[in-house]
Order: C-alpha cells, then structure tokens, then sequence
C-alpha cells in the first residue's frame, strides 16, 4: 500500500539533508485527523455481509443446544455456521507445529473452553440482523465448575516460558548467598490478568475468488498471518493478499492471526460472498489473548556495603487448559543487577481462560514491577538511597550470562534522569514529605530495560529514470509511527530527499517486514530497507564508475558517496551527477535492488544487547482517602540510535503512561463462580485519563551501538513500561510507608 | 434486527401519552439508554424521543431557586454562572461525572434516570439471575464481584449502588422533581430496593419528569461535592458527599446543615443523623468526624464494598470542613 501524501504536509526540515534523526511528525497524520485512513472495518466489497460471533457464556464444558433454526428464521439471516456446517479446513486448529503457534478455536467441536469463545457465527445481511440472530441462538450448555485464580488448579513446572526460555534458571548457589547476606529480604508481590484493550477491535474483511483470498484486517505480522491462513485452509501463501495499511492499536494482540479472524474467512467461504466480522469490546475478553495475572516471590540477600550477594525470583503465572504461553516474569531478574547468585523459577496453573498472549513487554512488564518493587524493600533493608543502591549493584557484564553489554548508557540515564527530577534532595525514610495540602508526597524510581531483539525482514529498492526511488517492504504501523521512520531509513539508504521516495508498506504483497513486536520491527524492517537502498546505489554505483562519460569514471564503487539524489566522488565533491542522469545514459527507466535485516549471530554470541532507561515518579496520596494521584514522572532512556525523536518520544510516554495504568489502574475482575471477566468494558476496566498524567517528561539519552546493527537500532516500544511501573509503586511507598505487594494498587489498600 | 419504532414527541403531553403505552421509553441524550439496548437490558418497543420538545432546556434562576429543565444538558448546567454561584455542590457534582462527551449530549433528566452499574444487571444473557431485571429471578451479585456495590439500603434481594452524582446534590437541598402536574421531593422520588428493586422511582407509566426545582437555602450557597475514586476522572465514585452549612451569626455555630452521599447506597443518601448531631454545635474537627461516622449507620458490606464503609465517613468529614474553612 501507499500513503497518499502531498508534500505540503511535511515540514520544510524534513526535506533537508539527512532524514534520520528528524522530527518529523506522522506521516499518515494527516489522513488519521481528516478521517480519510482506512482502517479494516471501514471496508465494503460489494455483496457483502455480516458476521457476528456467538460466544460463550460458560467457562468450561460443553455447547447442548443451540436454535439454528430460530436465528435463521430471522430477517436478513443468510447463514448460521457452527461445528455441524462449518467448512473444513486443511489443518487442525488444536496443532501446534512450533512455540510461535497457537491453538484457535474455530469450531471444531462443541466444547467449551473459556468464557466468550467461539461457539457459532451468524452471517446476515446487515450488522443488526446478525446480532439479533446470534442473541436467538439461545444456547443451552453442559457447564464444568470453573477453574479460577492463582491457586485454581495444580501447579507444574512449564517446559519452557515466553519463546523457549526454560522455566528454571540458576547461577551461583542462592542459598549460599542468602545465608552469607547481612541483610535479607522476602517479598511476594501479585499482579492481575490484563487485557490489550486496542481502541481497534480485531476486524476483518474477507472475499473470496475462488483460491485465491483478498483480507482486511489488522495484523502486527503479515508473512506469519498469510502462512498460517495458508496453511489452514491449504492454499498457496501468494494467493492470500493481506492488506493492513493501519492498525488501531495491537499492543501484542495482532500479532498472530486469531481465532475470530479465521472464522471470519470461513464464514465467507461457507456463504460464497465477501463477510466482514468485527468483534464487540466484550468478545476481545478471551480469544485475543491477554496478560497473564503472576504472582511473585523474590529473596535477596546484600553484604554490609549493599552489595546483593543473592537474587531469587520464583513466577507462579497460568496458561489455559489447551495451549502453552507462560508470562516468563521472573527472567526479568537476568539482566539488571548483577549478583554472584541468581535463580529465577516459574510454575504455573492451568485455567479456563482464553490462551494469555505477548502483550506489551510479556514478561519484562509484570518482571519488572516485582524486580523494582523489591529492590526498593532491598535499599531500604540496607538503609541506602534507591540510586545509591541500584549504582552499587551495576551490572558492568550482563549478570546471568556474565557476557558483556553491546552498549549500555544506564548511568547516564540514572544521572539525567535524577537530575532533572530533583532526586537529589528525597529523604531516605518513607512520610516524611508533604505538599501544601497536605497530600502525603512520596518519590521513587524504577530502571527500565529490555531486550535488543531482531527477527528476519526483506525490503526491495527501485531508482528511477526521473530520479525518484520507490522502497517496497510489507511492514506494520500500529500507530507508533512505522509509515515515517521507515521512509527516513528509505530516503537516506536511497540517498535522496523524503518527499522523493514513495515508500510501501502495510500488504503481505510485499517483501516480509518481520513482525511489528519485541520492539524489533525499526531495527529488523529499518536493515532490511538499509540494505536495499546499499543494494541499488551499488548497482548505480556501478553503472557511473564503469562509464567513461561520467565524471566518476574510475572512482570505484567505494568511491562515491550518494546524497540528495546525486552520486559524488569521495575524494572531489565537487564531481559528480544525478541518478537520473546515470539512469539515462545507462538507457535503462530503473534499477532494483534488494535487501535483507537479521541479527548478526556472531554478534548475537558475544555480546548482550539491551536498552537501558531510568525513570522516576512522585505521587501525591490523600492520607485520609488513600487516593493515589501520580503528579510527575521523568524518564531518560538510552535505545541506541534514534531514527525519530518525536516518534522515539511518544513512544516513551505511551510506556510509561501503561506504567502508571499498571501499578494504578489496569485488573480484569472475574466472578470466580463462573469464571467469567466482570469489567470487559473501557467504562470498568480502566487505564489512565489524560487528568491520571499531568506530567510526563522521557529524556533522550544519546548511546552509539556498534554492535546490534549497522544503523545502531535498539528499541522503544515496550521499554517503558518497565521501570515505570515499579517507580510508581516505590513512590507510593515513600509517600505512605505501605508497601504495595498488590496490583493495582486501589484505595482500600491504603486507607489504613 | 429488533425491530423498534421510533417517534418523536410534538408535544409534552403528546409524549406523554405515548410513553404510557406498554414497551415505550422516553429518548434523551440516551447515553445510559442506547447502552442498555446494547447490552439487552432495554428492549424498547418504542423509542419516544423528546429532545426536539421545546421549553425544556432552560436554567432559570431567581431568589426563590432554581429552575431546571429536563432537557438541560449537564455540561450547560454545570457552567452556568448562577448554578455555580449559588449552588456549588450542583455545579461541582456535575462536573465530576463521566466525562465532557458524556456531558454535552446528556440531559437532567436522563441523568436522575441513569441506572445502577451492577455488572450482573447490565450482562442478562450471561448472568439470568437479577431482580432488578427480573423481579424473583435471584441476585448474581451477592457472592460475586461487589467492589462497587452498596453498602446502605440494600436488601435481601438486592445490593446495587445508584451511581450518579447530581441527585446526590439534589437530595442534600430538598430539590424537587417536577412531573408536570405532580411534584415529588428528590428523596421520596428514588425508592429503596426493598422486595421491588426493579421499581427504582416513584414515576408511574405516562408519567415524565419537565424539571429540576431546587429551592434557594443558604447551605446550598456554601456548598460542594466531593468525589472519591481511583482515577482522576470519569469514573463513578468510591464514595462522595454533597454538603452544605449555613452558620449562625457568629460564623461558627452550625444553623443548618446539609449531607448526602454517594456511591455507597441503593439510592442518592441523605445523612440526616450527622445532619442532626452537628446542628447547633460550633463546628469542631473532632465533633465532625464523629458525627460523619453516623452516616454508615447500619451499613453492611458484601467483601470488596467493606471499604466504602470506611472510606465515607472520612469523606463527609472532609467536605463538612472545607466547608468550615470557607467562613
Ligand atoms: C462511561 C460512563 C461514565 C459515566 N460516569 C458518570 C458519573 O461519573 N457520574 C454520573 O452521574 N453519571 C455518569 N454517567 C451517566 C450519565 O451521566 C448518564 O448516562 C446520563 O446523564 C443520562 O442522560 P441522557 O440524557 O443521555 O439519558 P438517556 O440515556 O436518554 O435516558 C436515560 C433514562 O432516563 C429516561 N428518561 C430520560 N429523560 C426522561 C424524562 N424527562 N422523564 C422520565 N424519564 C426520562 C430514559 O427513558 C432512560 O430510561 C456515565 C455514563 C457512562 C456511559
Ligand atoms: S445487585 Fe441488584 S442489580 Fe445487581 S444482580 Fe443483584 S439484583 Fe440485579
């Protein structure tokens, strides 16, 4: 896909010299303010119809009855689908052919395993007629007692957590450690399910031609979407064209092809006409995914200066009763503080939920609030500042691999970071700060960080004759703002100005971007793009230096330097001539060049590779009503290169505004009687209002990393969260001398 | 689709009357009642609607009180210049409720109207038991999530918080709820759950509230809200108080004073014992906060809810002395 942008909309900056590193605002604002962005649900192939789920109202057992014949007795019904009718598929949804799959349920049998799953799909001709037909369905079921709660089912210890990491981890004996410590401390902390809540419900928009499938819908991975959709159904991955120009917000959910989705695509194949689906607010309380609720345990043990001399963190977390994905939160204790001992363990219940899922820094998040929280106790047990503490337990080595960092500006963000809060001048004893009004004034601080990762990505480049260059790789732009960091790498690997470059993205017709996750999306798609635009210029390159008429003639193809559409002699820039002079000469309208992004495996072995950051919180807490207000947060972060600061930055908030929703806000409620989640709606599950974040302020810490890539990419999309969640917590403390150990932290728990 | 008729009202009493026929509600902002019909609480025959009925929108203010009318939109009523000034506990309600979306499409009357936010009550094909919904079907509630529950006037059959701020005011001044001919007081219009909870309001079939009359009272001059709750805005509270004092001539000694809560009860809940244990007293912290403690008289919490128990009292307190302060 293409934006359709004119140049006015960009700022006269952008089109000067370099691209990366401007601040140029979205490029696909413009058509988001105005209403012209095309979202999947705003999709409308001719002849086509509705479809709405019929969902669960049990958590466990099985479907009885359902009244096919009373929904399809209703106006404007075409179709009812459900196990008995429902097409087959090439594949069966409960196969799990690698960790990276998951198991759907697209009816394949009347059971019932999680409240709000599929059971049914009614296609009509309006949206109206559907529901009503799905509300008719009336079903009757074989009901199971709920399996509910940390504690609701037996515990076991996981094969492996996240992606492969095993449950079990060690260095060091604890125990050792533990028993030599002068001071000690245990702490268990819990935090609740959470649910993505993208303002964009999944949606999709489906017709068939024969074979061959033509799909709207949000996807954070497109390639992997299209294989699984392939494999499914048993037709080729090019016959299935995905298009997903934008998407409302994923957060993790969109990142695999989910079960509502895929019934999507067969109710179009059952009926024989284009079908839309769109999920209710409600139905994305099951198979979407979600964060999974943990309750944790870490011990630690310090030495008289302060030094840890043992870490242990112990996750319980739970997974549904049909498919694996274990919030591996207490790997969060790897990377951070180094100590001789650490042992990080998980076991986990199985439970009748929907499959938990990534979402937004899985793992690191929930890790990271106990990991901070507890570091916290850990400065105070020791009598020292929480700075002063976390600085005496620097990691100069990652501390469970012992391997050294790529780069690692943490310091600077703890020194930018306290500066500019003020840090300086918090008292060490909790209650002792008061503004104005009364309000109890407490400050803490949490350190960020997470993992560099890449995965594979393709791009392909084009000059053309005109001197303008097209860059082509099929990445995701969930709103972080894809559609314009990727055309500044474009621009600069092309050597010309932004507004000369069309770039595309958006379509699983395009090169395979990777997935837009594990903020690796700008360093992996970014490489890719990077080496595309290398590719072309060589190959311009190579047309100039070889041709006698040009006046780089024997300049050789290190020898020339590409910049602002021109190709110049490294030794004389004073010689050189345009692309579309080359192009010409060269009688050719354009030439093409591809390029790959991947993580370097040697690198990959030697080096660890993270982004850092620090952040610091003050809370204001209502000593009569335990009201919890956070009045200022500051964070410095250090993520390698910054392709886009006004990007990188509202990145940043967005983090740590889901910090402040963590520790403040953010629980899925269940009935534990039926199992069924209480507050599936944006009136009762809450995250913060614009009035919760009055002021946030994410320093941007310069860090060059030679190592993770050539463009020097870390991350920043999950970053946030961590750290902040935890300083919001330890800022609660300090204003109110309790801990909490519970999350979100509410009202009654401070009302004392 | 469910098929539902739709007509706009040309007059009151043409609203009126075709509100009383069977399956008919009246149409408002229909912020609580487009919602409702969603969720498949609501499942009007007809939908009467009645904002195109002219007269209804005014604000009038005189030395005599105020004059609401149904179709005033709360955002207009929270920022007119005499609401505020001379009855700020009205205004402040107001604006603390959902959010400025929610308050520039929703009217008064609607508001008074809105419904509680039980879970259970609002979730009827996952949750069949209610006897708000269904009178003798059970209660799912009781047993299950009750955080926001109440925990003053419930009942066997049912625990469900009235969720609105604005009637909290009202009934602290005695304001009274116009019905074209009939005229009820704020307090006596909102019923108690009892063995009826599905009958929330003393408004019969046919019957359609015009205004909002509260009387002018000094108490009502020095007055405010005060709203509780985890998030900075749009949410319902944990707990709020709408109080207002009027001093004797001395400026201390309390001549009348005003309390209702909200977020607490099955009903906007005047506190008439803190009411009466302050008046004529000279206002002392001590004193009122333990009179607030009256107001959770008789309380009874179902787990989660236990600490609104504690928590309103310390509300009432508070709003009881900044209003002190003011003197
Ligand atoms: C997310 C959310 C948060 C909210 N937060 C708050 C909050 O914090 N505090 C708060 O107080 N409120 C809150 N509300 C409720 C909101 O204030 C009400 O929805 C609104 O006031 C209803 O007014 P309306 O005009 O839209 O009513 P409608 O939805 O049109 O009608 C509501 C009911 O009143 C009836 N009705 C309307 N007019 C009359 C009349 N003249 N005579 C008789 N019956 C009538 C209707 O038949 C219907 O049953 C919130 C609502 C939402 C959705
Ligand atoms: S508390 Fe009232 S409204 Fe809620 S389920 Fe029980 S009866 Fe229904």
């Amino acid at each position: 896909m293409t934006l359709e942008l004119s140049l006015n909309q960009q700022p006269a900056h952008a089109r000067q010299g370099s691209s990366i590193g401007q601040p140029l605002t979205r490029r696909d604002g413009f058509l988001k303010v105005t209403g012209a962005a095309r979202y999947a649900a705003d999709n409308h192939p001719p002849g086509m119809l509705y479809a709405v789920l019929a969902v669960s109202s049990i958590a466990r057992g099985r479907v009885a009855a359902l009244d096919v014949e009373a929904a399809k007795a209703h106006h404007g019904v075409v179709e009812v689908m459900t196990p008995k009718n429902r097409p087959a598929l090439a594949a069966d949804p409960d196969a799990k052919d690698h960790p990276f799959m998951f198991r759907l349920d697209l009816l394949q049998n009347d059971q019932v395993r999680y409240p709000n799953q599929s059971i049914a799909v009614v296609i009509a001709e309006t949206l109206e007629a559907a529901t009503e037909g799905a509300a008719l369905l009336s079903p009757r079921y074989e009901s199971l007692p709920a399996r509910v709660g940390l504690d609701g089912a037996e515990s076991f210890v996981p094969r492996g957590v996240g992606i492969g990491s095993p449950a079990v981890h060690h260095k060091g004996d604890v125990e050792v450690g533990l028993k030599s410590a002068k001071t000690r401390i245990e702490a268990t902390y819990e935090t609740p399910a959470q649910y993505h809540n993208a303002m964009e419900p999944h949606a999709i928009v489906v017709a068939w031609d024969g074979d061959r499938l033509s799909i709207d819908t949000p996807s954070q991975g497109l390639a992997m979407a299209q294989g699984r959709i392939a494999g499914l159904f048993g037709i080729a991955p090019e016959n299935i064209h995905i298009r997903s120009p934008f998407l409302g917000g994923g957060f993790g959910s969109k990142g695999m092809i989910s079960g509502p989705q895929v019934l999507g695509i067969l109710a179009a194949r059952l009926v024989g006409r284009p079908v839309k689906l769109v999920l209710r607010r409600e139905q994305m309380y099951g198979p979407v995914g979600h964060r999974a609720p943990t309750r944790q345990t870490l011990r630690m043990g310090m030495d008289g200066e302060g030094r840890l001399t043992a870490i242990d963190h112990h996750a319980r977390t739970a997974s549904s009763t049909f498919d694996d994905f274990f919030e591996p939160a207490a790997d969060a204790s790897h990377t951070l503080y180094a100590s001789p001992a650490i042992a990080t363990s998980h076991d986990a219940v199985r439970l009748d939920t929907g499959t938990p899922l990534f979402m937004r820094a899985p793992g690191e998040a929930t890790g990271s609030i106990a990991l901070e929280s507890a570091i916290d106790e850990a400065a105070h047990a020791c009598g020292m500042d929480p700075l002063e503490f976390r600085l005496r337990n620097y990691a100069e080595v990652e501390p469970m691999t012992g391997k050294p960092f790529s780069s690692k500006a943490l310091r600077e963000c703890y020194r930018q970071a306290a500066e500019t809060f003020g840090w300086a001048s918090r008292p060490l004893q909790p209650r002792l700060m008061r503004d104005a009004d009364g309000f109890l004034t407490g400050w803490g601080m949490g350190t960020a960080t997470f993992p560099a990762i890449m995965f594979q990505a393709e791009a392909h480049a084009v000059l053309r004759a005109d001197g303008s260059g097209l860059m082509e790789t099929g990445a995701q732009d969930m709103g972080q703002g894809a559609w314009t960091a990727f055309a500044q790498i474009a621009a600069d690997g092309l050597g010309l100005d932004i507004d000369r470059v069309e770039f595309r993205a958006g379509s699983s017709d395009l090169p395979n971007a990777g997935i837009a996750g594990g903020s690796g999306h700008t360093a992996t798609a970014g490489m890719a793009i990077h080496n595309a635009g290398a590719a072309v210029i060589a190959r311009l390159a190579d047309l100039a230096t070889g041709n006698e008429a040009s006046p780089l003639f024997g300049a050789g193809n290190e020898g020339v330097l590409a910049r602002g559409g021109r190709l110049y002699r490294r030794d004389d820039e004073s010689r050189g001539e345009s692309y579309a002079e080359i192009l010409t000469r060269a009688g050719l309208t354009e030439i093409e060049g591809h390029g790959k992004g991947a993580p370097d495996p040697a690198s990959q072995e030697t080096y660890a590779k993270h982004a850092h950051g620090a952040v610091f919180a003050e809370v204001k807490v209502d000593p009569d009503f335990g009201q919890i207000r956070v009045t200022r947060l500051v964070g410095a972060f250090a993520a390698g290169r910054v392709i886009n600061p006004r990007l990188v930055r509202s990145q940043y908030y967005g983090g740590m505004i889901w910090g402040i929703s963590f520790a403040l806000h953010e629980e899925a409620i269940t009935d534990r009687r039926s199992g069924r989640i209480q507050n599936a709606n944006l009136a009762e599950y809450h995250v913060p209002v614009n009035a919760d974040v009055p002021s946030v302020e994410a320093l941007l810490v310069h860090e060059d990393d030679p190592y993770v890539n050539a463009l020097g990419i870390k991350g920043v999309g999950e970053i946030g969260i961590t750290g902040t969640a935890g300083a919001v917590a330890n800022a609660v403390w300090h204003a109110t001398g309790v801990r909490p150990r519970r999350f979100p932290i509410r009202i009654e728990d401070l009302l004392g | 689709m469910r098929d539902f008729s739709y007509l706009r009202a040309g007059s009151i009493d043409a609203a009126r009357q075709a509100a009383a026929l069977p399956g008919a509600m009246l149409l408002a902002g229909g912020t609580t009642l487009i919602d409702l019909a969603k969720c498949g609480v609501a499942e009007p025959e007809t939908l009467v609607d009645i904002t195109h009925l002219k007269g209804l929108d005014s604000i009038e203010v005189s030395e005599r009180g105020a004059t609401i009318g149904t179709l005033a939109k709360m955002g207009h009523v929270a920022d007119h210049a005499d609401i505020k000034s001379r009855f700020p506990a009205v205004s402040e309600a107001l604006w603390q409720a959902a959010s400025a979306q929610i308050r520039n499409m929703a009217t008064i009357g609607g508001n008074l109207m809105q419904r509680t936010r039980c879970p259970y009550f609002r979730d009827p094909s996952n949750f069949p038991a209610c006897n708000k919904r269904e009178p003798g079907s059970g209660c799912s509630a009781i047993g299950g999530v009750t955080r926001g529950h109440a925990v003053l006037g419930t009942s066997d059959a049912c625990i469900a918080m009235y969720p609105g701020d604005l009637a909290v005011a009202l009934v602290a001044f005695d304001a009274i709820v116009h019905l074209g001919q009939r005229q009820i007081p704020v307090d006596d219009f909102f019923l108690l759950p009892g063995a009826t909870p599905d009958k929330e309001h003393a408004i019969e079939p046919g019957e359609m509230i015009t205004a909002i009359e509260i009387p002018s009272l000094a108490s009502a001059r020095r007055s405010t809200y005060l709203k509780i709750r985890d998030r900075q805005s749009y949410e319902f509270a944990a707990a709020s108080a709408a109080v207002g004092i009027e001093f004797e001539a001395d400026g201390r000694t309390i001549r009348d004073l005003r309390v209702a809560l909200g977020g607490v009860a099955t009903k906007p809940w005047r506190a008439r014992a803190v009411e009466d244990a302050l008046k004529g007293k000279v206002l002392e912290p001590d004193a009122v906060r333990a009179a607030s403690l009256l107001a959770v008289e008789g309380a009874v919490d179902h787990g989660a809810n236990h600490y609104k128990i504690e928590l309103a009292p310390r509300v009432v307190a508070r709003a009881i002395l900044k209003m002190g302060e003011t003197a």
